[in-house]
């Protein structure tokens, strides 16, 4: 290879003008949007770095996986929400999947009825904006349901009311157990409980995702040749084989990428609980940034907690991908 | 290698089976009994909404109060709609909080611009004078909302909300955001490192993190970054975050474009001697572009769909002026009726981008062409 020599007639040399000229101005632009910044926080009195992780948070969650109490630090607070993050997120994705999975192969049943009913599922929830539906749901599971003392029966030990869904928790004590939640004088007591902010948020993320997988199941069987149902049937395979061997594997493969993305979607989308009240990582940084005005850290935080899962789902389906994938020479 | 001669007849052009015969009849069959499993799911499915839709028609219409009177929604109990609630709030809804005496003046610019969309919508009105033809609609819109010229009293854009609001957002954000998208995508495909390094950072980083939290930039970070003098709306900030946001989703569009396109069209105009922009503007983009409307209709469906995310920020659009009204105590138990309208608002807009965009995928080729 020749040395490089800079002249501006030549592509390489122009190009590398250009970029040096690009740089030098995206240089002077973050230097001056740096000293902007630092000038007004000055002028605010705000202090910058992540020392505030370790001070005393001093609000209240109301749920979350983890035991967590107004005297925790920041970080742990951060910590509680995004175990809340991730506990609506893992939730969602198990029940939209299914859900999705089960429209997208009614929209191709051959009975009208189904087909249409699929078909309007999908439009009506892929057609109203998220933050409505959630709003919707909200009122429905605090305002419509009855009161905690004497709730919907769902089924034995499973209650339904404005105070949230009470299921059995399986414990241990001594052996295999259930803890049933009863009915009290002032609602329902133990057991495992979940919010209406939960219900709601869960409810949803969960039907709203269930469209767009319902559309991408749709196209990954359309996507699977014609032929070769027909040539499995005449093979003599009986309908659930053809179904299990031949439709399945070959329509997963165009499947699994973008339903990646609806899972990272559904995640992402997790992020209008701050609307809700529902307090999941945003709604935590949304209260730290009200309450000492470190927006930068806090969005910061926010926005690499979403990169990390992110990369991680990516990972992970990655993985089941070239599980699926056509094996080729 | 001779081939024996074909004497079956079979090898003549297959043919389609006969259609199957028409009629009511034969399409009832055809749809709902075909099958035991289909009749099955026919009875079950069809006892559920035998039971469902009077009882939903019934709720909805039929038994509903549609005067603003609150005795009688109170009186319902909710076995019924009380749409009085819409007829009481409408205008809260629609306009927000824009001075009551002058909401004849968003009507009219919504109306302006709802009517210059529907007439620019057909692939025929894609001329030359299109995009010099919108700037006085433009101009009106923002005058109407606007005022203090022609006698129109002022009227702050903190003041804006409801469906305008939507609009204006919607409209802003998807024009500012095609350009720039095109720059984004474009620099993806650079051969400049530097370039289509940072492009793609950009591009990967907007699309990885939730749009909330680039609204909590616009409204957090960006009085931050400004100079001390300078001071942006909240409007204009979170119409400056959302483009930012948008045009990631964009550049991924016209990339899209870009490679649909073959190689041989960049490499002839090149050797014919243009130069990398008139390459560009002349024979890629032209053509990349025109691939691409319909999928710049489905940006302009979630762009409309993402506006509603503002309310998180305290701004009133269609939704959160839907939320001013339901703060009334008196009527805010009948919000589902609120949800309902509002819901139907988006869903028919919505409806209609998407069959639009449907549309223009079967027939753009032929007007592409002429």
């Amino acid at each position: 290879m020749k040395p490089a020599r800079f002249s501006w007639s030549t592509r390489s040399g122009r190009a590398l003008a250009f970029q040096a000229g690009f740089l030098l101005v995206l240089t002077v632009a973050g230097w001056a949007l740096w000293r902007n910044t630092a000038h007004n926080l000055a002028v605010r009195q705000i202090r910058s770095g992540f020392a505030f992780l370790d001070q005393r948070a001093g609000f209240d969650i109301g749920e979350g996986p983890m035991p967590y109490t107004p005297d925790a630090s920041y970080l742990r607070a951060f910590a509680a929400g995004l175990g809340n993050t991730l506990r609506v997120s893992l939730l969602g994705i198990l029940l939209a999947t299914p859900l999705g999975a089960l429209v997208g192969l009614g929209r191709l049943s051959r009975n009208v009825l189904v087909r249409s009913l699929s078909t309007g599922w999908v439009e009506v929830l892929r057609n109203v904006p998220l933050v409505i539906q959630l709003f919707a749901w909200y009122l429905v599971f605090t305002q419509l349901l009855p009161d905690p003392t004497g709730p919907l029966v769902l089924a034995p030990h499973v209650y339904l009311s404005k105070g949230g869904l009470q299921l059995p928790m399986p414990v241990w004590t001594g052996g295999p157990a259930l803890e049933r939640p009863e009915i009290t004088a002032f609602g329902v007591s133990g057991g495992i409980s979940l919010t209406p902010e939960f219900l709601a948020l869960l409810v949803g993320l969960a039907t709203t995702t269930s469209a767009s997988i319902a559309e991408i199941v749709r196209s990954g069987v359309l996507a699977v040749a014609k032929g070769q149902t027909e040539a499995a049937l005449a093979l003599g395979l009986p309908h659930r084989l053809v179904i299990r061997r031949v439709v399945l594997p070959q329509a997963l493969r165009v499947i699994v990428p973008p339903l990646t993305s609806q899972f990272l979607n559904l995640t992402k989308n997790s992020s209008l609980a701050v609307a809700i009240g529902f307090p999941d990582v945003v709604s935590i940084a949304n209260t730290a940034i009200n309450q000492n005005g470190q927006a930068l850290e806090c969005i910061l935080l926010i926005m690499s907690v979403y990169l990390s899962i992110n990369l991680a789902t990516a990972a992970l389906m990655a993985w089941y991908n070239r599980r699926v994938a056509l094996v080729e020479r | 290698m001779a081939t024996a001669p074909d004497l079956s007849g079979a090898g003549r052009d297959a043919r389609e089976p006969p259609p199957p015969r028409g009629g009511p009849l034969a399409w009832v069959r055809r749809n709902l009994f075909s099958s035991w499993a289909n009749a099955a799911a026919t009875a079950v499915v069809g006892l559920a909404l035998a039971w469902l839709l009077p009882r939903a028609v019934a709720w909805l219409f039929l038994r509903a109060v549609y005067a603003p009177d609150y005795d009688a929604c109170r009186a319902l109990d909710y076995r019924a709609a009380c749409w009085g609630f819409v007829a009481e709030k409408h205008r809260l809804i629609l306009f927000g909080r824009y001075p009551f005496a002058e909401q004849w003046r968003p009507l009219a610019a919504t109306a302006l611009f709802v009517a210059a969309l529907a007439l620019s919508a057909h692939p025929r009105a894609w001329r030359r004078w299109l995009a010099p033809a919108w700037l006085p609609v433009v101009a009106a819109f923002f005058l109407l909302l606007r005022g203090g010229v022609l006698g129109l009293a002022p009227v702050d854009p903190s003041a804006w909300g409801g469906l305008p609001l939507t609009i204006v957002l919607t409209a802003l954000v998807v024009a500012a955001s095609i350009p720039l998208g095109i720059v984004l995508a474009l620099g993806r495909r650079s051969r400049m490192p530097l370039v289509r390094g940072l492009s793609t950072l950009y591009i990967e980083l907007v699309r990885g993190v939730p749009l909330i939290t680039v609204l909590f930039v616009a409204s957090f970070l960006f009085p931050l970054l400004l100079p001390a003098g300078l001071r942006l709306d909240a409007l204009a900030r979170v119409a400056v975050g959302m483009t930012f946001f948008q045009a990631a989703y964009m550049a991924e569009v016209v990339r899209g474009g870009l490679q649909a396109l073959p190689r041989g069209q960049g490499e002839a105009a090149e050797a014919l001697g243009l130069s990398w922009w008139k390459v560009q503007r002349r024979v890629i983009l032209p053509q990349a572009l025109v691939l691409v409307i319909p999928s710049f209709v489905n940006s302009l469906l979630s762009t409309f769909l993402d506006t509603s995310l503002v309310t998180v920020v305290s701004i009133y659009d269609l939704t959160g002026s839907l939320r001013l009204a339901l703060g009334d105590p008196q009527w805010r138990n009948f919000f589902l009726e609120g949800y309902l309208f509002v819901g139907a608002i988006y869903f028919a807009s919505c409806l209609a981008m998407s069959r639009y965009s449907h549309w223009l995928e079967r027939h753009l080729g032929r007007w592409a062409r002429a």
